[in-house]
This record gives C-alpha cells, structure tokens and sequence, in this order.
C-alpha cells in the first residue's frame, strides 16, 4: 500500500473519531457505530449502525451529519456518502444527507428550527459529567479539602485523560479553557460559590451515572443486535480499492 | 411471597404484557423492528438460562403469564400496563381484551390498566368514560412516543393531554404510568426529557405518575423532579434487569434513586416478557451495595420490601396479608428522601 493511501486511511479514521454521541459523549468509532467504510476512485462510503431500528431519530441525523461534515475537509477524499442502516427513519436520513438537504429539510414538517438547542443540552451533561470525573478523582486522592472545592482551577488538576476531557467540553460550549479559570462553574462558565458547590457535585454524579449507564445500554444493545463476538473494534470493514485520486 | 433468611416479601409487579407480535399481526416493518429490538433487550440482560426462543417471545399467552409471575416467579399480584401501537400491528401489540378478561377471572391477583391517547380528541375522551366504567380502571398507561398518523409523540402538558388527565380525575383512574420513548413532535426537542411530567405532577395533585424504566436513558433529570413533586414515583422496569449483567452500575442507579426519591417510591416491575420476574426477585433480594461504594447506604431489608410490593400495593389498594405488612406501617407517612431535603433550584 503506497504512503499516500496509508495517509487517506489514517485521516479518514480520525475524522470519524471526532464525531460523537451527543447522548453519551463517547466517539462513534469506540462505540462500534462505524459498520464498514470503503474508500474508491471516487470517493468515500460510510455505513453507520445503531443499537436499535427505535434510537431517536434526531441524535441519528446528528451524528450521520456529523460524520459527513467531519469527513469532507479530508484531503483527496473526493464525494462523501454517508448512509445509516437498519434505522426506522435510515430512508429520510439517507435521503436528506445524499441531498443535503439538512436537519429541516430532512424531516420537514416533523422539524421546527434546528437541533443547536439539543446539541448544547447534551455537550452541558458532557461538561457536567467531566468536571464531576475531575473533582472527584481529586477528592479520593485526597488532594482536596471539601471546603476548598469552589477555588480549585483548571491549573491544580493533574494532566491526563481526565482533563483533557473536561477542556474538550469547555471548548465546545464556549467556556473559558485558561488555567487560572475555576473548575467548579455553571453551564455558561460562571464559577460556583462555596454553598452551591456540594448540590452541584451531587447532582453532577447522577448526571456522569446516567450517562455511562447509558453507554452500558447501547453497547449491550448493539453487541446482541448484530452478533458481534470480538469486541466493537475488530467489527468495522475498512477497505480500500482506489486506484487514482478523484 | 417470596422467603429469603426468615424475611417475607409480599410482591407487586407493576408492569406486566401480553403481546402479540407474530407475524400474522404485524402491520409493517415497525412492528417487526419493534419486537426484534425488544428481544434483543431480553437477550442482552437475561440470564443464558431464562432466555426464550423467538417464537415463544413473539406471543406466550395468558396460561404461560400465569405460570411465569404467579406459579414460579413468586408474585402476589401483577398489574397490565398497555401498549396499544396500532400503527404497527394489526390488533395491537398488547393484547387489551385478552389481558383484561384474565383479570377479570383473577381479580386477587391481576389488575389491568388500559391506555389512551390525546391525540384521539373528543372521541377518544368518550372511549376513555366507556373504557373506565367498563373496566373499573384505576389507572392508564401512557407511552408519549406512540406514532398516530403523521405524529411520532406527544407531551403530557399539550393541551388536549390536559383535558384526559383531567377525565382521568373524574373518573377516579389515579394512576398514570408514563413511559418516556424516543420519537416526539417536533424532533428539536429531547423526547426522552421528563419536564412535561414535572409541569402535569404540579398541576394535577389528585394523581400518581409513574415513571415507568425510571426516567431512563434521564435517570438524572428523573430524579431531579422527583424530589420536588410529591406524586412522582420511579418504576425499576429496565434498569432492574442490569443487576445481572452490571450489577455494580445497577448499585449506583439503585443508589441514586434511593437517593433522590427514597424508598417509599420506587416500584418493583419486570415488564414481564421482556423479563420474568423469578430470577429479578431472588437477586434482588440477595443484591447489596458493595462495600467499597460508601457514598451509598447498604440497602435495608425494610427498603426492599416497600419496593418489591408494599409500595405498589398501597397506590392500588392492594389487600396485603396482615403478616407480610410492616411492622410499623410508614405507608402513611411518607418519608423525604436525603436528597429532596437538601435540593434546592439549580
């Protein structure tokens, strides 16, 4: 396989890892969403699956959009195709995304605006759950006083995955990335004073709970729907047959 | 009843089918989606040894209904929820009239609930007086992401919502089960969101909702509303089952329940097909939460007797023998939850 083709493929996979879950916050390639990809002289073929023919039908438009709008910068990729199998709505998503015809234009009648308003519900339990992983990972290593919770800043927390996470939630809805910034703040970045911090935790453990047990859900789901035996990640089927670039 | 240790169980389950999913009763590629996805559901968190063969799954009947919750699985006494979809299926999905005249024939141990729909207006309000006085209903399913039409779901507080909940006051139907689904008008929204449920719960205090699967895949915002309204109560249909596949994600949700809305609210459910009650009641009975999760307390066998049937039995009058009561009956008295004592408005 030639470098620029190793290239093509490699690039392909990380634009597809960027795309998310909205409902999960996890990427669609660890989720086993991604059932084959195929790249020819003309472009690139996405199959997306899901764990259920019921998951709603607006977080399916997401992320089939998403991972249209994630692969067209790639270089060289020539046309997207973008398809969602097996879905109770895989004819109007398939439909709207060959056309681009949009979220309103995909589901007319059944759309009123947009799904900005969703999108931002869905990156605050995002945030919320991050920020709730970080303080309390802090507090188990005993490196935080409960009464000290509120004044904690970006730049105390220690570097890993934890972090990184919680600064890729940030970024996305718009809050503050520096590191004298608070850890503990609101959905739109103000920062919490002492008394509303223990509320805050609390509830954001009920928010991180539900999300991973969400994720617990739709991997089971997925796994028995399509008889999936080695793990999500040896189920999709790259293959690649181009010979020139579009 | 069932006996553990020298304890004594007395259990309700409060969401029992009948379904008819053969293929003789589908009416399109839905009806078949919608049972394979059920399926796939008892597959993935039944134990290897409970799980049914596809036909059997697509319809079981009442004499193998009876067997399963009454002769083996130590039930006292199950409750219908319906499931009409008559979108998807020729005569249904729940098989209403079948349900209903096997608890007319075990009244001590069967009570239907029927369902309705809003969007069936003014007609439908007139089926919902018959259907009442011919049922003797005490309380109604709603599944909010039933297809009608050209609809995919409504909410509870649309107006014409308003208007049935408002019958069901009349007629003394007290019980509203809800059962959040994916598909809702219009689609910008987050059909899975309980606040709808929130808003119906303040304005209509003569009625019990409950939530059916918890408010899952919203455990959290489930939660959140429970502890401000006085007559929300959490079903365990759905998230029960993971105490076999996840038993320590089943802890933490259990936990958080406990938490949030407190023992005298949470309501044992198999949602029998999907799951049947046997092996749900001896794990559960047996579950604790484990040791190294000390942000939880450990589960008492009081809490579990509440939710495995005295609970229930209280919102549907269910005679309960005298020895299988608590000993100092709190069913009058019902206790805040941890959570809603220190809650305030985020």
């Amino acid at each position: 396989m030639t470098v620029a083709a190793v290239s093509l493929e490699s690039e392909i996979l990380a634009a597809l890892h960027t795309v998310t879950d909205p409902e999960l916050d996890q990427p669609i390639t660890e989720l086993g969403f991604v059932r084959s990809v195929s790249v020819d002289d003309s472009g690139v073929t996405v199959h997306l699956r899901l764990p259920t023919a019921f998951c709603s039908p607006n977080f399916a438009y997401l992320m089939a959009s998403d991972t249209q709008d994630a692969l067209r910068p790639v270089p060289d990729i020539g046309e997207v195709r973008v398809l969602l199998d097996d879905h109770h709505d895989s004819d109007k998503i398939n439909a709207g995304l060959a056309a681009d015809s949009g979220y309103l234009g995909t589901f007319g009648s059944e759309a009123q605006e947009s799904l900005d308003e969703l999108r931002r519900t869905f990156l605050c339990k995002a945030h919320t759950a991050a920020m709730e992983r970080c303080v309390s990972t802090m507090i188990r290593q005993k490196r935080l006083d409960a009464d000290t919770i509120h004044l904690l800043t970006l730049r105390d927390l220690p570097e890993g995955s934890e972090k990184a996470a919680l600064l890729r939630r940030r970024f996305a809805l718009g809050l503050s990335v520096c590191p004298n910034g608070r850890v503990m703040v609101d959905e739109v970045g103000c920062p919490l004073v002492a008394e509303e911090v223990p509320m805050r935790l609390r509830f954001a453990r009920s928010v991180r709970i539900s999300m991973e047990g969400n994720g617990h859900f739709c991997r089971g789901l997925l796994a028995t729907r399509y008889d999936d035996e080695g793990g999500v990640h040896d189920v999709m089927q790259f293959t690649n047959s181009r010979t020139r670039n579009p | 009843m069932y006996e553990k240790d020298g304890n004594s169980y007395f259990i309700v389950d409060g969401h029992v089918h009948i379904w008819d999913a053969r293929a003789s009763n589908l009416k399109n590629i839905h009806g078949k989606q919608f049972i394979d996805c059920f399926y796939d559901y008892h597959r993935n968190l039944s134990p290897e040894e409970v799980v049914w063969d596809y036909d059997t799954y697509t319809y079981y009947g009442g004499d193998r209904l009876m067997r399963d919750l009454f002769a083996e699985g130590y039930v006292d006494h199950a409750i219908f929820q319906a499931t009409l979809l008559s979108d998807f299926y020729v005569n249904g999905f729940g098989q209403t009239e079948e349900a209903f005249g096997l608890a007319q024939k075990h009244p001590d141990k069967l009570t239907y609930n029927h369902a309705y729909d809003p969007r069936n207006g003014e007609a439908g309000l007139a089926q919902l007086r018959k259907d009442a006085a011919r049922m003797s209903l005490q309380g109604v399913k709603l599944y909010t992401a039933e297809w009608h039409g050209d609809s995919r779901g409504y909410k509870l507080d649309d107006p014409w919502s308003r208007r049935y909940l408002e019958e069901c006051i009349n007629l003394g139907i007290k019980n509203i089960h809800v059962h959040k689904g994916p598909t809702i008008r219009p689609l910008d929204r987050d059909a899975f969101d309980v606040a709808d449920v929130d808003k119906v719960a303040t304005d209509y205090l003569e009625l019990n909702f409950i939530v059916e699967h918890c408010g899952l895949p919203r455990l959290e915002d489930f939660c959140w509303i429970a502890t401000q309204e006085s007559n929300v109560y959490g079903g365990l249909a759905v998230a029960i089952p993971f105490i076999h596949t996840r038993p320590r994600y089943f802890a933490q949700v259990i936990g958080e329940l406990l938490y949030w809305i407190g023992e005298d609210k949470i309501l044992f459910a198999s949602d029998y097909a999907l799951w049947t009650p046997k092996w749900l009641i001896e794990r559960f009975v047996d579950f604790q939460i484990p040791e190294d999760m000390t942000e939880y307390a450990p589960i008492t066998v009081e809490a579990k007797r509440k939710i495995l049937g005295l609970n229930a039995a209280s919102l549907y009058d269910i005679d309960v023998p005298a020895e299988l009561r608590l000993a100092t009956p709190t069913q009058d008295t019902v206790e805040v939850a941890a959570g809603a004592k220190e809650a305030v408005p985020l």
